[in-house]
């Protein structure tokens, strides 16, 4: 039945495809993996020969597309192998995935994008793909084989939460990024005022007596990486904006005509710095939670379209990493299976935002900027599709959570939003639909 | 009745149960509880001047002193407080122990859990590891100092201090000196301070005053001779050398020239002004030794004297809650 050779026909959903604009009743045929036939309003299905799915009326959406995803392959797989984070992804209606490079050792050469998307595909579960790091062993220092990464396969360029401190360095990897219409991505956090801190500064930071960093730390590396961008001409996304302050020189950037894509995690949508409470450390991430009025103007960025992508920003840690003193802690959180069900409870339910707008970057937005196939409900495309009910209640218990590492934010938390049925190329990858 | 009689008397009616299962933060507290425990601690005063000062409020129970940050005052202290209530002590130092050897805090927690300690007095430089600790044991734990975050018996003990010095601690003007910024001391003392309605002025450079501190209701001054105008108490935190150099303040002697106490700053005051300094001194850096060491002015041993009548209240305390049930 998960055969990619039968015809499948999806018939009485609730469309919803950012990348046409489309919410609407409407059916879906698919054959050898690839989306057949698409049917607006109630049009004749072709059913003939087909395994009908009856979708009841929930929404049927173009699979998820998670661009920061962090497994422990190669190097830590008792955190998460790529296949724990593709079971986890495919239960979260994620279809496809981006593998970090930040791996042991980084994936920053060609034969290691090759190795991970072999794995990957192996697995028969959702797309695994890679991003190469932007420099050799993510140091900083020297230019990594973007050419080749680029010829094998990688999606885009980064050294993750490694900052490339010497602007020479970068202006030389975005300039030489640019002569292969490379994506490079960089997290915008000022080296000196962040280092060493595990928190924002603030006020409960400073009763808490933690170290914390300022929000202007986004900001000050926010305008070097875009002055470079800006000086060549590279494809660049901005990897988790978290604050207001840098929010607006992005605004101001585009507004002057830059092109550049940017990025937020969803815990920064769903979390504030007050959500560490007395030391929880489930929520120690990197960037730290930041204020109300922070994560309020990330939620209307999301509104007005500034946001490109948004991501789990997946990030396995198992329990003994987690159960220290607060500022001993590994930061982040995992996010594959929650991914949907928070954003569509925070944006949407609790937000006012449109199913359309919650659904587009993560969706279509992150498709159209790695230039991939998927990312839309249109005849020929894959058929890497979510079912999903939007109002269903459920509970989170990280007990149950597919990755191995049960480190979520969300533990114990109500959230409306289920998935249903997750499709990569046509097969059925994970059913909850009883 | 002999005099032993009449004190152990005046401990048994004094005693009350702690108001929460730890002391972890002077928020544990409230204003009766703390005044309960300052009664407590007065009697303690009194029957720790005596020569024999052997109580048995604690007999046959186990204190466990677990330093995960050197300490020698801090240390003694609690241990002579708990000897002195007939408790059973054992002192870890773990700095140098098998924590070091990668065994985390939460498998030492539970290894000295397991040898059913009474109550655990825990020490460790990262802010939050006490209350992290707390919830994973079932005996009281007593910080004894988080990090940056909070030494509650510290401040209880300066506020024994100054109630035995002042009578009150209602309406004092007290200025807490220096670096405020990693203080943990300075964190309990503001919050232990206001409670018993105190007014509180923090005086230091702006690189060790946390500019968010204008929300806890207290007054900032980065002038030591404006900060130290009308307060009757001067309250001086240790600076941490090793952090200093070039970073926070550019030298030592331009911090003493700004920052230091000394007789001439102390005349902004007010006339009858107290000194208090938590331990252990940086002479010459943020106090002089002529203010340090003069009597009249100083209450710096007094403090000293206090911290083991203040931690035998809040140990009785601890262990009559755990007696009496909730």
């Amino acid at each position: 039945m998960n055969s990619a050779m039968t015809k499948t026909a999806i018939i009485n959903a609730r469309l919803i495809d950012p990348a046409t604009d489309y919410d609407g009743q409407g059916a879906v045929v698919i054959e050898n993996g690839k989306i057949k036939q698409v049917v607006h309003g109630h049009g004749a299905v072709d059913i003939d020969g087909a395994n009908v799915i009856d979708a009841m009326g929930r929404i049927l959406a173009p699979g998820l597309i998670d661009i920061r995803v962090k497994t422990g392959e190669p190097g830590n797989e008792p955190k998460e192998t790529l296949k724990s984070a593709a079971l986890s992804a495919a239960a979260g209606g994620v279809t496809t995935i981006v593998i970090q490079p930040d791996t042991d050792p980084a994936v920053d050469d060609p034969a290691m994008i090759d190795h991970i998307q072999r794995r990957g595909a192996a697995l028969e579960l959702v797309h695994v793909r890679a991003a190469g790091a932007a420099t050799q062993g993510r140091k900083g220092e020297r230019m990594a084989e973007i050419g080749l990464m680029d010829e094998a396969g990688a999606l885009y360029f980064t050294d993750v939460d490694n900052v490339i401190l010497n602007s020479r360095t970068l202006q030389r990897v975005m300039s030489y990024a640019a002569s292969f219409n490379a994506l490079i991505a960089c997290r915008p956090t000022e080296p000196w005022l962040s280092e060493g801190t595990v928190a924002t500064a603030g006020e409960l930071s400073t009763r808490l007596g933690l170290s914390a960093q300022p929000a202007i730390a986004e900001r000050i590396q926010l305008e070097r990486d875009l002055a470079l961008v800006e000086q060549t001409g590279a494809r660049f996304l901005v990897d988790q904006i978290s604050t207001d302050s840098a929010l607006e020189v992005l605004t101001r950037a585009r507004k002057r005509g830059l092109d550049v894509a940017a990025s937020v995690s969803i815990n920064h949508l769903c979390f504030n710095e007050i959500d560490i409470g007395d030391y929880r450390t489930f929520y120690r991430l990197d960037p730290p939670l930041r204020t109300e009025e922070d994560r309020q103007a990330m939620i209307e960025a999301v509104r007005d379209g500034l946001i490109d992508v948004i991501t789990s920003a997946h990030c396995p840690e198992p329990a003994e990493n987690k159960r220290r003193p607060f500022a001993e802690a590994e930061p982040g959180a995992v996010g594959l299976e929650t991914l949907l069900a928070a954003a569509i409870t925070n944006l949407h339910h609790e937000n006012g935002i449109e199913l359309i707008d919650v659904l587009r970057p993560l969706t279509h937005g992150p498709a159209s900027l790695l230039g991939l196939e998927s990312g839309t409900i249109a005849e020929g495309a894959p058929a890497d599709l979510v079912l999903f009910d939007a109002g269903a209640p459920i509970v989170v218990d990280a007990a149950t959570l597919k990755s191995k590492s049960k480190n979520s934010p969300f533990d114990g938390r109500r959230l409306q939003g289920k998935v249903l049925l997750t499709l990569v190329e046509g097969r059925i990858v994970h059913d909850q639909r009883q | 009745m002999t005099q032993a009689a009449l004190v152990t008397e005046i401990i048994q009616e004094r005693l009350t149960p702690f108001p929460k299962d730890h002391f972890l933060a002077a928020a544990d507290l409230n204003p009766p509880a703390a005044m309960a425990l300052l009664d407590l601690a007065d009697a303690f005063v009194d029957f720790n001047r005596q020569s024999a000062k052997g109580v048995d409020v604690m007999r046959g129970q186990t204190v466990v002193n677990l330093f995960f940050e050197n300490s020698t005052r801090t240390s003694s202290s609690f241990e002579i407080a708990a000897k002195r209530l007939g408790a059973d002590v054992v002192t870890m130092p773990v700095a140098s122990s098998s924590v070091k050897k990668g065994e985390t805090l939460i498998d030492t927690a539970v290894t000295l859990n397991a040898m059913k300690p009474e109550i655990l007095v825990v020490r460790h430089s990262a802010s939050g590891a006490v209350d992290l600790l707390s919830q994973k044991v079932g005996c009281a734990v007593v910080n004894a100092g988080d990090g940056r975050h909070e030494h509650p018996t510290q401040a209880l003990l300066d506020l024994l201090t100054l109630r035995r010095t002042f009578g009150d601690v209602g309406g004092l003007t007290v200025a807490i000196c220096g670096d405020v910024t990693h203080s943990r001391v300075a964190r309990s003392n503001i919050a232990l301070l206001q409670m018993m309605g105190a007014r509180v002025r923090l005086v230091g450079p702006p690189t060790l005053i946390p500019s968010v501190a204008q929300r806890w209701n207290v007054e900032i001054c980065h002038d030591m001779k404006e900060g130290l105008q009308g307060v009757d108490v001067v309250m001086m935190l240790r600076l941490q050398l090793e952090r200093m150099a070039g970073a926070l303040i550019p030298s030592t002697r331009e911090y003493f020239r700004f920052w230091g106490l000394d007789r001439e700053k102390l005349a902004y005051a007010n006339p009858n002004a107290k000194v208090m300094h938590p331990g252990p001194m940086n002479r010459g850096v943020e106090i002089d030794s002529d203010v340090a060491d003069d009597l009249s002015v100083s209450l710096i041993q007094d403090q000293v004297e206090m911290g083991v009548a203040a931690r035998m209240a809040v140990l009785a305390a601890l262990a009559h809650r755990r007696a009496v049930g909730n």
